[in-house]
């Protein structure tokens, strides 16, 4: 049996929130804490053996020069290059094999061979005595130079846009940049591969094994069902570990060819180059607006880059769409075909670069136009959805504009640039809305109810989300027992597939699932009660139906109950337009001498619909936050301008925010409930605050210093060049 | 190579590769995978572990360079630091100073090392005057920590949470 749920309306339920929406310790804080829980590569099985990737020194026909040589070396087992292997990590919920093949390399890093040895020491080795040779391609690398396909290209668009700027009273035409970034989990990309007969465990490390699954067996041709993957706890992946990545499928062909257990864990220079980077973009916006700063134009558009054959494209004008009214508009979207490593999902991709830039080019139009930037947003919040006229589930940008200004003080705050100083450093505070969509994906999950408590199954992964925390949470709710006595199990493909970790759908989708789970064994209950399932009361181990009330161990009578729930999209989707809001304010301090920016205090106001756990929400929030100042101040992924490859390719050159960087962060998330979401009316958190914070830290060193940074990230450099 | 150093209060007695970093022998030859490896060069810190009381990253030092040392790892700086190394775990739990958790053994590791620095008057690169006292101020603390990566940025629940053991232990100094 089952519960099944599309979501085609609005959800006239209730939630009771006794455990649900309360703040609670992470479930597996302690394990965590005191080096407990335990991630992909940290079990030792018999017989181990380890496996090092070696990368393609350029691009072209790849050979493998003194592959005999090595082989020969103390402890080497195998140096394999194999067709099955693949060039760089699946896009996030493919489900498919991704590109495979390493006899040429695409771009430079490609990864061409597994070296396995006895130890990793002589594995390591052995990579790097391999000399790899390229030859026969000269593969273009600048997105601005190659010739854009139209399959390449998409645009829509409403009204006229050019008719519409020759009459705006105001008008702002800027071109922005960002450059290429990564998600640099902290956790390399790693996996045990390990055969019993036709059937393969994993242990991975990785963020949708429902879909992951699918893709290793494609790999390698075999049948879904005789792979299982397990990843009880991964350490990060902001999109880097949506997809199976080379070291997965290169451990499993060793493993069945050697017969031993064995053990690839990517190199952090890898890791920045095999697993997929978020595209630079460059975006021209244009707007257009009257007198009073409300918008009649808005135009968009953006160039971004991928491989050939890959079809992921960094959607920059997804918030763009429904962020503001304005009856002209064009976006459009162009995809260049270049040989960079591949790009896929970042952390929000799409909005994160695409509304950042938009809000700094809504500054631009604040100043223009000569009002309050908070007042420029508040004018042109849409009714319905801008281009689909369909309504809001929820909309609570101008609560969180008014929550966020007042708790930041931004009345005191001059609007005119270069106001303020202290010693060499000029002060100033900036803002930006935060948009981001919401979405939902198929999931399913079990829950198991015994007298001495309930037992949580599903595939989903916990990346430092809360999963297990929430889940627990959820099930402690609908069956009325303590967070202690719901017992959460994750991240093993045995288990009902989830919806994995990603694009913030998380939280809502498998929390749905497992709610579901609970209503089949409440259901059961109440027949057992003989009442109807909405008549029922479950608290602290009692079951309560009108004036009736029974043990719930009685009630059991030493059975076990499973409910088994299942939720997927439905045309809730079409019915209404579906998004998270917020705004961030940043004060900031620009070194008049060197161009340095300090980011000195942080506010962000958030409305996400029912916030499920506050201190795991808080979190991500803060997390989102940090990853926009990162955007801001300091994370660019070069690339050569030879050859494409990422010069950068450590966390000494890619600079992460660390903690000198960062200072108290003051966040709120507003209560709020979407009845579109699902029974939880939850929505998702874990990306929002990226989607707009970098915008507030520029608009600051404007409001402090005068400069305009167009070009993120805003290195001293840059500042400086506008400085003097 | 005969390897011989104590770890977390035992003697351990190896036969390693000379090649064998700290890190590696503590996590793929002891089994103590609570020190983490998240970048094996020395940037990130998730491998911190606390040798003769002193914080150094695991993964730049060959296992081979620490014979007759003790070395203190996540597994058993509760034991060895009871004081400051408890509390602060327990605090790290009530200020949410976590998310993955990947980095977490090394941000405790750390901030038990460099709370000791601090104890003994060790300056930093914010430090303003060398000759006062030193006051373990936020930004002296973030200063100190910078070498403790935490890319789901729960800087500001760690940084509660080791101001939260430093005064633990200057409570506990003060009543000694």
């Amino acid at each position: 049996m089952s519960v099944q749920l599309k979501v085609d309306d609005r959800d006239t339920g209730e939630v009771t929130q006794n455990v649900l929406g309360r703040d609670t310790e992470r479930r597996d804080a302690r394990q965590k804490v005191t080096g407990r829980a335990t991630y992909a590569a940290e079990i030792r099985p018999e017989g181990l053996v380890h496996g090092a990737l070696v990368r393609a020194p350029g691009m072209g026909r790849v050979e493998l020069a003194n592959r005999a040589e090595v082989e020969a070396m103390p402890g080497v087992l195998m140096v394999l290059s194999d067709a099955r292997m693949i060039r760089n990590a699946a896009q996030g919920a493919a489900g498919e094999a991704p590109v495979q093949g390493v006899e040429t390399a695409a771009y430079v890093g490609q990864p061409v061979a597994l070296v396995v040895a006895e130890s990793f020491e002589a594995a390591a080795h052995a990579a790097r005595t391999l000399t790899v040779t390229c030859e026969g391609a000269s593969n273009e690398i600048d997105p601005e130079k190659v010739e854009i396909a139209e399959d390449d290209t998409d645009e829509t668009a409403q009204g006229d846009l050019e008719a519409a700027l020759r009459e705006a009273r105001h008008e702002i035409d800027r071109t922005y940049t960002t450059p290429s970034m990564h998600s640099a989990a902290m956790e390399p990309h790693a996996a045990l591969a390990e055969w019993d007969g036709a059937r393969l465990t994993v242990r991975a490390s990785l963020q949708m094994l429902r879909y992951n699954r699918a893709e290793i067996a494609d790999c390698l041709g075999i049948d879904t069902e005789n792979v299982r993957l397990l990843s009880p706890f991964v350490g990060g992946g902001f999109g880097s570990k949506l997809g199976i990545s080379a070291e997965a499928v290169a451990a499993a062909l060793a493993a069945r060819e050697l017969g031993r257990p064995v053990r690839v864990v990517q190199h952090r220079r890898s890791v920045f180059e095999v697993n997929t980077r978020r595209s630079e973009t460059t975006q021209r916006i244009r707007l257009g607006a009257d007198a009073e700063g409300r918008l009649d134009a808005i135009g968009h558009e953006a160039l971004v880059s991928n491989l050939p054959e890959e079809d992921f494209s960094e959607p920059v004008l997804q918030g763009t769409h429904f962020a503001y009214a304005a009856r002209n508009r064009l976006l459009v979207q162009r995809t260049a075909r270049i040989h960079r490593p591949a790009a896929g999902s970042v952390r929000a991709p799409g909005e994160a670069v695409g509304i950042t830039a938009f809000e700094i080019a809504m500054d631009e139009l604040a100043d223009e136009v000569g009002i309050d930037p908070v007042e420029l947003r508040l004018a042109n919040i849409p009714e319905k959805d801008p281009e689909s006229d369909v309504p809001f589930s929820s909309h609570m940008l101008a609560e969180t504009l008014h929550d966020g200004a007042a708790r930041f003080g931004w009345a005191d705050r001059p609007r005119a640039a270069r106001q303020r100083r202290e010693g060499e450093w000029w002060i100033g505070s900036g803002m930006a809305a935060c948009f981001r969509v919401n979405m939902m994906m198929p999931a399913e999950a079990r829950v198991r109810l015994t007298a001495d408590g309930a037992i949580v199954e599903t595939d989903m992964t916990d990346i430092g989300t809360g999963s297990y925390s929430i889940l627990g949470q959820i099930a402690a709710e609908a069956l009325g027992l303590t967070a202690e006595g719901v017992e959460v199990r994750l991240g093993d493909t045995d288990f009902p597939p989830g919806s994995g970790s990603g694009g913030s759908f998380g939280a809502a989708s498998t929390g749905t699932a497992v709610w579901l789970a609970c209503a089949e064994i409440r259901t059961a209950l109440a027949g057992r009660m003989d009442c109807e399932p909405g008549e029922l009361t479950l608290r602290e181990g009692t079951v309560q139906c009108g004036n009736r009330s029974r043990p719930l161990a009685e009630l059991l009578n030493g059975e076990t109950l499973t409910g088994h729930g299942e939720v997927e999209p439905g045309k809730a989707e079409d019915k209404v337009r579906q998004a998270t809001f917020g705004a961030c304010f940043a004060e900031v301090a620009v070194s008049d001498v060197t161009g340095e920016t300090r980011l000195r205090r942080m506010v962000g106001s958030f409305a996400a619909g029912r916030i499920l756990n506050p201190r795991t929400a808080r979190s991500q929030a803060q997390g989102g936050m940090i990853w926009g100042t990162g955007m801001a101040l300091t994370e660019a992924l070069l690339h050569d301008r030879r050859d494409g490859h990422v010069v950068n390719r450590d966390l000494a050159e890619y600079h992460l925010p660390v903690h000198a960087d960062i200072p108290e962060m003051d966040i709120a998330l507003l209560e709020e409930s979407d009845p579109w979401a699902g029974p939880l009316h939850a929505k998702g958190i874990g990306e929002l605050g990226i989607c707009g914070s970098g915008a507030a830290v520029i608009n600051a060193i404007h409001n402090a210093c005068g400069v305009r940074v167009r070009d993120l990230p805003a290195t001293p450099d840059r500042v400086l060049g506008g400085l003097s | 190579m005969q390897i011989s150093f104590t770890v977390n209060g035992t003697r351990q007695d190896m036969e390693l590769d000379p090649r064998v970093t700290l890190l590696d022998a503590l996590r793929d030859h002891l089994g103590l995978t609570g020190s983490k490896k998240g970048c094996d060069h020395g940037q990130c810190g998730a491998c911190t572990v606390l040798v003769e009381g002193r914080r150094v990253n695991a993964c730049l030092s060959l296992a081979a360079m620490h014979e007759g040392e003790e070395i203190t790892t996540i597994e058993g700086i509760a034991q060895t630091s009871p004081d400051t190394a408890a509390t602060l775990q327990q605090a790290m739990i009530d200020y949410d100073g976590m998310q993955c958790g990947y980095c977490t053994p090394g941000q405790v590791c750390s901030a038990v090392g460099m709370l000791s620095e601090a104890r003994e008057g060790w300056p930093s690169h914010v430090t303003e005057d060398l000759d006062a006292p030193l006051e373990l101020t936020r930004d002296e603390l973030t200063e100190r920590m910078s070498g403790n990566l935490c890319r789901c940025g729960c800087y500001p629940g760690i940084v509660k949470a080791i101001r939260t053991a430093s005064e633990a232990r200057t409570s506990d100094s003060e009543a000694a």
